[in-house]
């Protein structure tokens, strides 16, 4: 209407070309149109960016540096006494097998004729794991009748190989490097060139502990998944029954009076507080009101079943509250009791809105990393926890502080690893997520 | 971190608890049968005659036998350690506390050994008279409790020593007393609820006024789970402000731990360092986020939405850890080596922009998805209204439906600085730790949650006040995020209700 005002001429022309005037508000169209795919791009753009990092840095983690080659399990070092007796084969520690890897890998070198000048003897120590020896001593305290024989195996190489072998390490930080010299790499080159080294299938990842600081290599998720795995027990175990009946009460039971309104502000409420608060409550309230140990996959687990009863409740109350009333009241109309409609009929008609939720709440559970720094699972736990339920009260660690922990190690091997770990935790996500999906269009009904 | 002080204690728990609850829920059942049984047995065979279906009569023995005992096992295990631990700190004299250390320290070590004599009972098959008489030979009993694996600094002292005796009887005796107490709570109400049974007993209604009981008791948890929050933060930050003034800690302008005392430890550092990180990112969340729901309601066609718009909520989806390490690995170093070095503005990799950014990725779909819901909200009619006046479709978004929507889109901005303010992880990896007032976004800050991190991991002694002060940081962090979440949501519902 101003504008009507600021011209009180309607210009003349032709309809068919744009005046001034209108190409501006038409440019100004375009512009604000570019504005919004601009912004969609930025969003898109950000989550390829965010995946193919964490992929390309850690997709390496599941392939592994090996050494193959025959190792002579000599009874003399392995069984002085020859009688095979367990209590003395466990006398022979770590430092005897590894002289004998180091034995084999030496007579590998000279079989081959390999020739790196001023190769040391340490050098060639030092192209092993140190974690190697420790898993040969647990093969052969396994199965004694090995001893004597000579086995082919394959066996962890030293990080800094390995990081050589996947471009981490050059001949130039070799030089700079404390820990792995320039020979090595050249020795690593002749080795990889006839097939004594090479990189296969990292099972250890998924299945071995974590490992010190200066055995990357030897690094693994098994601890963590484990303590993961435990903690969603607890999770599940408690939040889905205590956020179901919850949701009946305040759905179906509940008068509309302060009490509820007070319980729906709460709950409301406690799905905004940050996760960090969380954690705060389970070290003030779970480990030192009431004494539970710390590191444990109980206390976590309760932690997050007090994280996720918000997100669960939320979600089934949506779910209850899209079954129809008729179906309540045809319920009720042949004499069911209150309780009947909701068991009979109410619930299982809401249950796949239910579950999803049930899911979604887990999944957010299980990538949960604050809390669990304050109940003291960054703790180094290299021992696996014994099955539940006396398993929930030993150290344990979990998949997404497993990560935070690789990523505080000074060794660039753990980026690799942390990305890896992230990888596994992605695809444990996805899988739960996808089933959720599936879940709500197979079954999910609208009326 | 050393290995946790009552872990072997929660090893013995757990299995004779375990062993508890399966008796008790066997009981449970054997009630049920019981219940089913006897009620066929009152009505003589024919169940016509009973008020309520033979599963209802089970079903509520069941109920009064399983609930009781559990509520008893739970409530026990809760204040057994706070029973104990307040008989036990009563033997040590304030003498035996040596100097410079506390009782809370004292008290550990009570626990340690305790924990160690358990052990070497359980390896040698000790009688109680045999630990007794290990306190004539504490010089001996330190090398022995170092074989069971707990290490100690120095010989056990005699208080020590008995303390520690008396805190195993009464943890071991209250595991017996548990385990007595809870079967006989069971088994009287199977007795009782069992003895009730009668043709005409009202079975169901009963057992329904027990579940609904039950559902009460499960939507108080959300209660109790706030009140627990509060009264850890309030009890813990007392203690605090006993040992540090709040005077200092609200209007002090550094912060700088000591563990050996004197530390100052003022939260405007922190302060700063939060709001700066939360604005960056929501300077970035926002545009974005905004312009992509207009986007995705007003103009795209429903194929580019039904893709791009579950695209974006992927982002939601993905833990925070994850963008924390996106920081660390990508964003950080890319910062430094690109903005901050050539423009001589830092050396560090993790910055304020860092975190800023990566948090305002996290937070786009938030802020996307509450938009859209609101955009969606405004009724055709003003567009409608809006088209028919001659005004093109980015002057109505802008002109009518921005301005009609602006209240809900204040919430959800609200909402996201909630969120971006709380967020731990994303700032943990990508911030750093130095605490600073400083401008330049390229230099590491620090944050409230980050520090929350910092002082309770670790080796935590929770007598200092540079522990204590994570619990009144995170009752700041917890006013703060609860007040804007109070003052979101009544401006979205106040929004909603206007074109309801």
């Amino acid at each position: 209407m101003t504008d009507a005002v600021a011209h009180p001429t309607p210009h003349s022309g032709s309809l068919l070309r744009q005046d001034e005037r209108t190409r501006r508000r038409n440019n100004a169209e375009r512009r604000f149109r570019l504005y919004g795919q601009v912004a969609i791009g930025i969003a898109i753009m950000a989550l390829v960016i965010l995946l193919t990092s964490v992929l390309g840095n850690g997709l390496s983690a599941f392939r592994q540096t090996f050494i193959s080659m025959p190792v002579t399990l000599d009874a003399a070092v392995l069984d002085k006494k020859g009688n095979r007796d367990p209590a003395d084969l466990k006398k022979v520690t770590t430092i005897g097998y590894s002289k004998l890897l180091v034995n084999s890998l030496t007579q590998v070198i000279e079989e081959e004729g390999i020739v790196v000048e001023g190769l040391a003897s340490s050098d060639i120590k030092d192209m092993i794991s140190d974690e190697a020896a420790a898993q040969v001593r647990d093969r052969v305290l396994g199965n004694p009748d090995l001893i004597g024989q000579t086995v082919d195996l394959k066996v962890l190489a030293n990080g800094r190989i390995d990081g050589y072998l996947k471009g981490r390490v050059s001949m130039e930080s070799a030089e700079r490097d404390s820990n792995v010299s320039v020979n090595q790499l050249r020795l690593t080159e002749s080795l990889v060139e006839r097939g004594i080294i090479g990189k296969s299938f990292n099972w250890g990842f998924l299945t071995a502990a974590d490992a010190s600081e200066l055995r990357p290599e030897a690094a693994g998720l098994g601890v963590a998944i484990l303590g993961s795995a435990y903690m969603m027990i607890v999770v599940l175990v408690l939040s889905l029954p205590i956020g179901v009946a919850a949701s009946i009460y305040l759905e179906e039971f509940a008068p509309k009076n302060r009490w509820t309104d007070l319980i729906e502000v709460n709950i409301s409420n406690l799905a905004a507080v940050p996760s960090i608060v969380f954690g705060i409550l389970g070290l003030a309230i779970f480990i030192n009101f009431a004494g539970l140990p710390q590191s444990a996959p109980i206390v976590g687990g309760l932690v997050l079943t007090l994280m996720t009863l918000p997100t669960i409740i939320i979600t089934t109350r949506a779910a209850i509250k899209a079954v129809p009333p008729s179906i309540r009241d045809a319920a009720l109309g042949i004499g069911a009791s209150k309780m009947q409609t909701v068991f009979h009929h109410v619930l299982p008609l809401a249950m796949p809105g239910i579950l999803t939720g049930a899911i979604i709440g887990l999944a957010q559970a299980l990538g949960e990393t604050a809390p669990l720094l304050l109940i003291g699972m960054v703790a180094f736990v290299r021992d696996f926890p014994a099955a539940p339920p006396e398993g929930l009260f030993d150290p344990a660690a979990a998949l997404p502080v497993q990560v935070y922990n690789w990523t505080q190690r000074a060794d660039p091997a753990f980026v690799e690893r942390a990305s890896g770990a992230i990888i596994v935790l992605l695809v444990f996500l996805l899988v739960m997520n996808t089933a959720a999906i599936l879940l709500r269009r197979r079954f999910e009904r609208r009326w | 971190m050393p290995l946790p002080a009552t872990l072997f204690c929660g090893l013995d728990i757990s299995m004779s608890i375990g062993l508890l609850l399966a008796i008790i829920l066997g009981l449970a059942a054997v009630g049920y049968v019981i219940g089913i049984r006897r009620a066929k047995d009152r009505a003589g065979g024919d169940t016509r005659r009973l008020h309520s279906l033979a599963g209802y009569h089970g079903q509520s023995v069941l109920l009064f036998t399983a609930v009781p005992a559990l509520l008893v096992v739970g409530a026990w295990l809760l204040l057994q350690p706070v029973v104990i631990e307040a008989r036990v700190s009563g033997m040590i004299a304030e003498s035996d506390v040596p100097q410079g250390s506390s009782l809370d320290l004292v008290m550990s070590d009570v626990r340690r050994v305790a924990d160690g004599l358990n052990a070497i009972a359980a390896n040698e098959q000790l009688t109680e008279d045999e630990i007794a008489a290990m306190g004539a030979d504490l010089g001996g009993l330190r090398s022995r409790l170092g074989n069971a694996g707990v290490a100690l600094a120095s010989d056990v002292q005699p208080s020590v020593f008995e303390a520690s005796r008396t805190y195993r009887q009464m943890n071991n005796t209250g595991l017996t007393a548990l385990s007595i107490s809870a079967i006989l709570v069971a088994l009287a109400g199977l007795v009782f609820s069992a003895s009730r049974i009668q043709a005409e007993f009202r079975a169901r209604n009963v057992s329904e006024s027990f579940v609904k009981l039950l559902f009460i008791g499960s939507s108080f948890v959300a209660v109790l789970t706030t009140f627990g929050i509060i009264a850890s933060l309030v009890v813990e930050s007392v203690h605090f402000f006993q040992l540090y003034p709040i005077k200092d800690f609200l209007f002090s302008l550094t912060w700088n731990p000591q563990f050996r005392g004197g530390s100052d430890l003022g939260i405007w550092p922190l302060l700063w360092g939060t709001l700066y990180v939360s604005f960056v990112a929501l300077l970035f969340a926002v545009p974005v986020g905004l312009l992509s729901a207009i986007y995705l309601s007003e103009y795209a066609s429903k194929r580019v939405r039904s893709v791009v718009k579950p695209a974006i909520e992927i982002l939601a989806g993905i833990p925070t850890i994850v963008y924390g390490l996106f920081a660390l690995i990508t964003v950080g170093p890319f910062l430094r080596d690109y903005f901050a070095q050539p423009l001589g503005l830092g050396t560090s990799s993790s910055s304020v922009l860092t975190a800023g950014l990566v948090m305002g990725i996290m937070l786009i779909p938030f802020v996307s998805s509450l938009s859209d819901d609101i955009i969606n909200a405004v009724p055709q009619a003003m567009r409608d209204g809006s088209f028919g006046l001659g005004a093109t479709h980015s002057e109505t978004v802008r002109q009518v439906i921005l301005p009609a929507a602006l209240p809900g889109i204040v919430g959800a901005i609200l909402l996201a600085a909630s969120r971006a303010i709380g967020e731990t992880m994303i700032v943990v990896m990508g911030a750093g730790a130095a605490a600073k007032l400083s401008l330049n976004p390229l230099e590491a800050m620090t944050t409230i949650t980050v520090k929350i991190v910092s002082q309770l991991t670790g080796d935590t002694e929770f007598a200092s006040p540079e522990t204590l002060v994570a619990f009144a940081l995170g009752m700041m962090l917890f006013i703060f995020t609860l007040g804007l979440n109070v003052i979101a949501l009544y401006v979205v519902r106040k929004y909603r209700e206007q074109y309801e």
